[in-house]
């Protein structure tokens, strides 16, 4: 007799290998609907979202006060000291600033003529908190606590201090999930701001403990990439808006085909301590429709 | 309902948990997984259809919340938490030796598969490297963190089941 058939007076049990069975095509349908169209996100990520959320950003938002309240306590100690080498150093910085501010006309003047300054400015650019990192070890996404009611959608661009930090790959309500330009399944293309090559920005897990990501595919026939040399995402891109730097070549090597090279770069964000972000909530797409 | 009550708010704690406090008290980046450790925990405590639908949820969630497609952690852990339900025959809640192997065979069986699904398929060869700096810490650390968690789960499973024997035989 089979095991599934209901017996009378009997509560009706399904056997768990045919529930893994069934749990198993439920889930393999759902990786197939999800990588080809991606129209169950919605609602899943509401309910999520609704779940999930409201407690994240709760204990986020207590575990960081408490943070700070025990860094300020260990702090006041080292700043007493800190504070006898700081007067020293004001004196030694004044003089250092006079010199300084003959560099900054000449600044000004380079800054002019790239234009990425006035770049940045024009972006209208909206402030998140960090509330959830990805809860394994293999790649480095994380969720932030704004999301539609916000104005955010999917692929707007997200930096820190002055660099690209990744870009927006999934939006619920109130909160979105952001792809690190760190995580090992992230490319990003780029371009060297001195010369205006492209290139390929890579995310490695490998290199990741040593806090740099990889470049590829720059074609530098006359050799003037030289280490060093600031990194930005490029016109070409169709995810990531023009000018954004993403930070500096630290190594560079020509590839065994002769033509490309490739290296690591020194990421211009500090992933191991974000917590706050902004959102450029103005996405590739919008920017140059409106030209 | 007690029971699909508690499992359900032990499966969000766990995921909030893990998702929110564990990041700051890394080790060299590594997080221990909270998730491995309550699908095999009830994989072998309850049976086989308890593990897999732990596993089911928890890799739900998962997916929903950082994955880049939705179903394949849920399979992952589903698997997992099915195969720790049938060591439920050899288990026994006084020995703690099957549990923390079965928690670390489980952890290891989870890395590899990572590594199979997600790198080995984009053509990342460089198996030493994931092995000594991805799955290894990470299933040590999780066994630290299950000396601590297992316990509580144990218990919570105990009052679980006297409090359904009890209401059992009122019931007869």
């Amino acid at each position: 007799m089979s095991p599934v058939v209901k017996r009378k007076g009997e509560k009706f049990t399904l056997p768990s290998k045919y529930l893994l069975f069934i749990l198993t095509i439920i889930c393999t349908a759902l990786i197939i609907l999800t990588f080809y169209t991606g129209f169950l996100s919605t609602p899943l990520s509401a309910v999520g979202g609704f779940l999930i959320v409201p407690m994240q950003d709760g204990i986020s938002k207590a575990g960081s006060w408490l943070s700070t309240r025990s860094e300020e306590l260990v702090e006041i100690r080292s700043l007493i000291q800190e504070n006898e080498e700081l007067k020293q150093k004001v004196d030694e910085l004044t003089m250092e600033n006079i010199s300084l501010q003959q560099d900054r006309y000449e600044l000004t003047n380079l800054r002019q003529l790239y234009e990425l300054d006035s770049q940045y400015d024009e972006y209208q650019k909206i402030g998140a908190r960090i509330i959830a990192k990805d809860s394994g070890n293999w790649f480095h996404s994380f969720t932030i606590n704004k999301g539609t009611n916000d104005g955010l959608t999917v692929d707007m661009n997200v930096i820190a201090g002055s660099g690209l930090v990744g870009r927006i790959i999934d939006v619920g309500p109130d909160w979105a999930k952001v792809m690190a330009i760190i995580s090992d399944n992230s490319n990003v293309s780029g371009m060297v701001l001195s010369t205006s090559d492209n290139l390929i920005v890579t995310g490695d897990l490998e290199l990741y403990a040593d806090g740099l990501i990889s470049f590829e595919k720059l074609v530098d026939s006359a050799d003037r990439v030289v280490e060093g040399d600031k990194i930005v995402t490029s016109n070409v891109s169709d995810k990531y808006l023009p000018g954004i730097l993403i930070g500096y070549i630290s190594a560079i090597n020509v590839d065994s085909n002769n033509l490309t090279k490739s290296g690591v770069l020194t990421p211009a964000v500090d992933f191991e301590h974000l917590e706050e972000v902004l959102v450029i909530t103005q996405t590739k797409q919008t920017v140059t429709e409106g030209d | 309902m007690l029971r699909f009550l508690v499992s359900f708010f032990l499966t969000i704690f766990c995921f909030v948990l893990q998702s929110t406090v564990f990041p700051a008290i890394s080790f060299g980046g590594i997080v221990p997984n909270l998730m491995i450790v309550l699908t095999a925990s009830f994989g072998f405590m309850r049976g086989e259809k308890s593990g897999l639908l732990f596993g089911f949820f928890c890799g739900l969630l998962a997916d929903v919340f950082f994955g880049s497609f939705i179903g394949l952690y849920a399979l992952i852990y589903m698997y997992i938490g099915y195969l720790n339900g049938k060591f439920n025959r050899i288990f026994y809640p006084e020995d703690i030796k099957l549990p923390l192997a079965l928690i670390l065979c489980s952890d290891l069986a989870y890395g590899l598969l990572c590594y199979l699904l997600f790198f080995l398929m984009r053509g990342k060869f460089h198996f030493g490297y994931y092995l000594l700096h991805i799955i290894l810490p990470e299933a040590v650390y999780t066994i630290v963190v299950t000396l601590l968690l297992y316990p509580l789960i144990l218990w919570i499973n105990k009052k679980l089941e006297s409090r359904e024997q009890r209401s059992a035989r009122k019931f007869v």
